[in-house]
Order: structure tokens, then sequence, then C-alpha cells
């Protein structure tokens, strides 16, 4: 299922700097990277999450906000590690496990995003500097 | 965020890869939650240390900060996951043992003391009155900033980390007054004694805020109450409702400083106390283990054991889980020799939490509403709650 072409330039806020042009993985459900990801192969193992079973690794991923206990943060380091994490990360609200998480692990972070607006599949430039997503294709 | 010209002098790099490190995690979680500056912290608690927890990732991002971090202020660390020098007795393999001190030692290296304890003001890491503190371990948090009156969010083990590198935190969230008011009036209508009963106590107070929004209760109800009461009350409202606050009327020390809340109001009868203890109180539980001391124990209930076990003999796996300068207070004391006769165990620097002991055992007894959260999610254990008395009965039986 491909997002079609509807270009959009998306305005939020910059939690970490870096750009990256990739991939969209898509989700309405919070994560959590403690337990909820298996940092060795970066797929989502949570029983019931609507990306069960799907890798985030290289992806932009994109979810409401992050949940679960405070360990996620190290998981999240220990993802980029192994190249298993995700290349940037976009939130509707970010949380302090997710923000501390993107810091540690230098992964390009965007909040405050209408991410009702991304679909799974299209391709975006995320720009942690500016806080802007560009939605290209 | 207005920055100092020491805190943009860190964030340059100027002090060093872990201060900068530090401040850039500490100027982003300011400018998410709209700090207008940051603040000196007086002292910092840190948690993930347990190597179950940190993982090799962990520990190679606290190596990483120990090459070049120094901390600026008093800084402690919450349990590790084992006892350090009784790992092997306790059943820690070598290979944790291992990782677990690689991670110690990392922490060490920065100056932070190593001694691993939930509680860090039973020994020596206290604020007083109104410092502003960053710390991490729920359970210390809720008792920092209700019980003593210091002011702290609940930092994670990166973010307290940061605080300790630097001596900041933004200044948001419960370090501000505006955010300290009692949100929900709690009437207490039923006497509540014993640190099980303040721990069931909390799980219904935070079950309840859970389901109301809410964060910051008013308690009304409890005429006195003991510091471990307290310190048992602290870590179940904290695991059960997330709260890192409460007043208490009588007793904590802003009870009085902001208007008592009226237009949210719930009570709790002997009924509500008696349905929240039979949750905590698995069907068919097969009891093989008693742990007491979550959070860690106290010299007075470590007297108080030795009181109860005093030429008994147990006949379950008995865990007295405490910090090491508390067990060096009761080897001084004469109790460690009294209880370690009857044959239960000091689990010092760690606790029946972060200690990698999931499928080693079916059931186990606690006088925690804490233990039991976790006894059961992490664990996989039969979870029953008890008085310190029953817990001792239990094992001696």
């Amino acid at each position: 299922m491909r997002g079609g072409s509807n270009k959009m330039k998306l305005q939020g806020r910059k939690i970490y700097k870096g750009t990256v042009e990739a991939e969209a993985i898509v989700t309405k459900d919070g994560i959590s990277f403690y337990g909820g990801v298996d940092p060795d192969t970066g797929k989502v193992v949570e029983v019931g999450h609507e990306l069960e079973g799907q890798s985030i690794t290289g992806k932009v991923l994109v979810f409401p906000t992050g949940k679960g206990s405070t360990v996620g943060s190290y998981t999240m380091y220990r993802m980029k590690k192994n190249n298993t994490a995700p290349v940037a990360i976009v939130n509707k609200e970010i949380d302090t496990i997710i923000a501390v998480g993107c810091i540690i692990s230098e992964i390009p972070c965007v909040d405050k995003i209408d991410i009702n607006n991304i679909k799974t599949g299209q391709q975006l430039i995320v720009n942690g500097s500016e806080g802007t997503v560009d939605i290209t294709s | 965020m207005r920055l100092e010209q020491e805190e943009k002098d860190m964030l340059e790099g100027k002090y060093g890869k872990a201060a900068q490190k530090s401040m850039e995690i500490l100027n982003a979680l300011g400018e998410i939650f709209d700090a207008e500056s940051m603040i000196a912290v007086h002292g910092v608690q840190i948690a993930g240390v347990s190597y179950a927890n940190l993982g090799e990732a962990g520990l190679e991002y606290l190596n990483e900060m120990a090459e070049d971090g120094k901390v600026r202020v008093l800084t402690t660390l919450n349990p590790a996951g084992m006892d350090r020098e009784n790992w092997q007795e306790l059943g820690i393999d070598k290979e944790f043992a291992k990782n677990q001190n690689r991670a110690i030692d990392a922490f060490a290296k920065m100056g932070i003391i190593t001694t691993c304890s939930c509680t860090p003001y039973l020994i020596g890491n206290v604020p007083h009155y109104g410092q502003h503190i960053a710390w991490a371990e729920s359970s210390a948090v809720c008792y920092s900033n209700s019980v003593i009156g210091a002011r702290t969010n609940r930092e994670g083990g990166p973010s307290a980390l940061a605080s300790a590198l630097t001596g900041k935190t933004p200044n948001y969230g419960y370090h501000l007054e505006k955010n300290r008011h009692g949100q929900v009036l709690v009437k207490i209508n039923a006497p509540v004694k014993g640190s099980d009963e303040f721990g069931v106590l909390g799980k219904i107070i935070g079950d309840k805020l859970v389901e109301l929004g809410k964060k910051i209760p008013y308690i009304t109800g409890i005429p006195s109450a003991t510091v471990e009461e307290l310190k048992s009350f602290c870590a179940s409202v904290a695991t059960y409702g997330g709260t890192a606050l409460f007043h208490m009327e009588d007793i904590t020390p802003e009870y009085n400083k902001y208007p008592k809340p009226s237009d949210l109001v719930f009570e709790i009868d002997q009924n509500d106390l008696d349905i929240a203890r039979a949750e905590l109180i698995d069907e068919d539980i097969e009891i093989d283990f008693v742990s007491i001391g979550c959070p860690h124990a106290s010299i007075h209930e470590i007297a108080k054991l030795a009181n109860l076990l005093k030429g008994k003999k147990v006949k379950k796996e008995f865990w007295i889980t405490t910090a090491r300068p508390t067990k060096k207070i009761a080897d001084e004391a004469g109790y460690s020799k009294i209880i370690e006769d009857a044959g239960a165990k000091f689990a010092a620097d760690t606790c029946c939490v972060v200690a990698p002991i999931k499928g080693r055992f079916k059931g186990i007894m606690v006088d925690s509403a804490k233990a039991c959260y976790y006894g059961r999610a992490k664990n996989k254990f039969k979870v029953k709650i008890g008085s310190v008395e029953e817990c001792v009965e239990e094992a001696i039986k």
C-alpha cells in the first residue's frame, strides 16, 4: 500500500538534530522500546500491537508517543549500536523516554506533527534541526 | 530555555564529552517541558543499575560517559541485580556477576558512591525541605517530594546521570510550586496500620488516580504513620498510580501550604481495604520464598525481624533486602547473627524486583504491595501480601 502523491511539508518541533531520508512506518499505537521491541531483530514484539512482527529498522518510525519503562532509552541506544534502530522518529507528542533515547542514540527526531498526514510506505525527509517533515512521495 | 554561560559552555563541549551529552539531554528536556532555565540540584539518585535492565547497550553508554564524566553533586545508586559480596550464596551466576560489576565500576569511575539502594534517604543521600534534587527510583522520588518536601521530577536513568554530571536539571514540573497542589481529596475512614496495609492503601489510591487521570492526592484520616509505613505507601502509590507527590494531613510538611482540594473527593472504607488486600493474594499459591525489604528494610525493621526470628528456624528461602550500610549497623547491633542463625539471608545492594530470579520460585510472600506487582509482572510468581509477623510465621511453618 503506497500513500500516493500528496507531497507536503509539515512543521513540528526539533527534538534531536540531523537530516535523513527514508520510508515511513506509521502506527496509531504507542511504542515501548523496553519489552515491546526486540533490539536484536528490530521487530516489534508487543502482543497485539499494530506493528507486531514488523521491522522498524532503517525506517522513519512515526507514532503518537512513547510508553513503558525508562529503560527504553537504553534499548534505543542498543538498537543504534546493533544497526537495528529506526533512522528517524516522528511523534505527535514526545515523552521523556523517547526524547532521551533519541539524544543518547543520536537519532534525528521531530514532534508536534499531525501524524494522520503520514502513511506507511511514503518517502520522508526528516530534518531534526529545523523540526520539519517533508513528504516527498 | 535560557542557559547561563557555564551551561552554554557545557553544551559546546568545553567541559568534555560526557558533560556535553548530559547538557544536550537536559536542554532538550527543558525545551520539551517548557522550562525557562536550569536550576542547581543538591543530590542525585540514579536508576538503571541492574545489569538485567541495562544490558550490554546500557553498559556501553555508561562506559562512554565514564571516559571523561565526573559527578558534580552527591550521587548514589539504585539496587543492583545482586548482593555484591554474597551473590554466590544467593544463586546468582558468575557471568551475570561479572557484568554487574562492570556496570558498577563504570559508575564508580564517574565518582558515584556505589552504595546500591532504593532508600537513599535512609543512608545519607538526604535532602532537606525545599531542596531541588534529581532522583530516579519512583518510590524514593515520592518519599523525597512528599515526606521530606524536597523537589524532584520522576527522572529516568540517563536524565538522572545527566544531572549528576552537570549539577543541573531543567526547572519544570514538581520543581515549581504551582505544580505541587493536591488535586484529589482522599478520605480514609478506617484504621491503617503496618507496612503491608499502607501498601494496600497505596494500591487503592494509585489505581483510583489512574482512573481519574490525576497525579497528586491529598489524604486525610491518617492520625499517624511511621517512616517505614510511609516508605511502603510511597512505593505502592508510585507503582500503581505513577504518583510522585502526595500530601497527608498533619503528617507531610506541605499539607497546609496549598488549598485542600474539594471538587474531586473519594473515600476509602474498611471494605475497600479488604478488597484490595484480597487482590494481592493469589489463589492456590504455594509459597517457597519470603522476602522483606521492598523498599529496602530500615534498621528498625531489621531489629523487629531479629526479635521475631530469635531462636526460630526458617523452612523456606527467606531474604531480607537492604542497603549495605544498614546491614552493617545490623551486624554491629547483633541482629544479623540472630537472623542468619535462624536461616534467613541478607541480600544487600539488591532486591527481589531487580535481581534475576524469574522462574526460580513459585510463590512469594511479602509485606510490600510494590513487590507483589513486580513479583507477578516481571518474575511470574504467585504472590501473597501479609504483615511482617505473618511473613515470619509462614517462613517457619
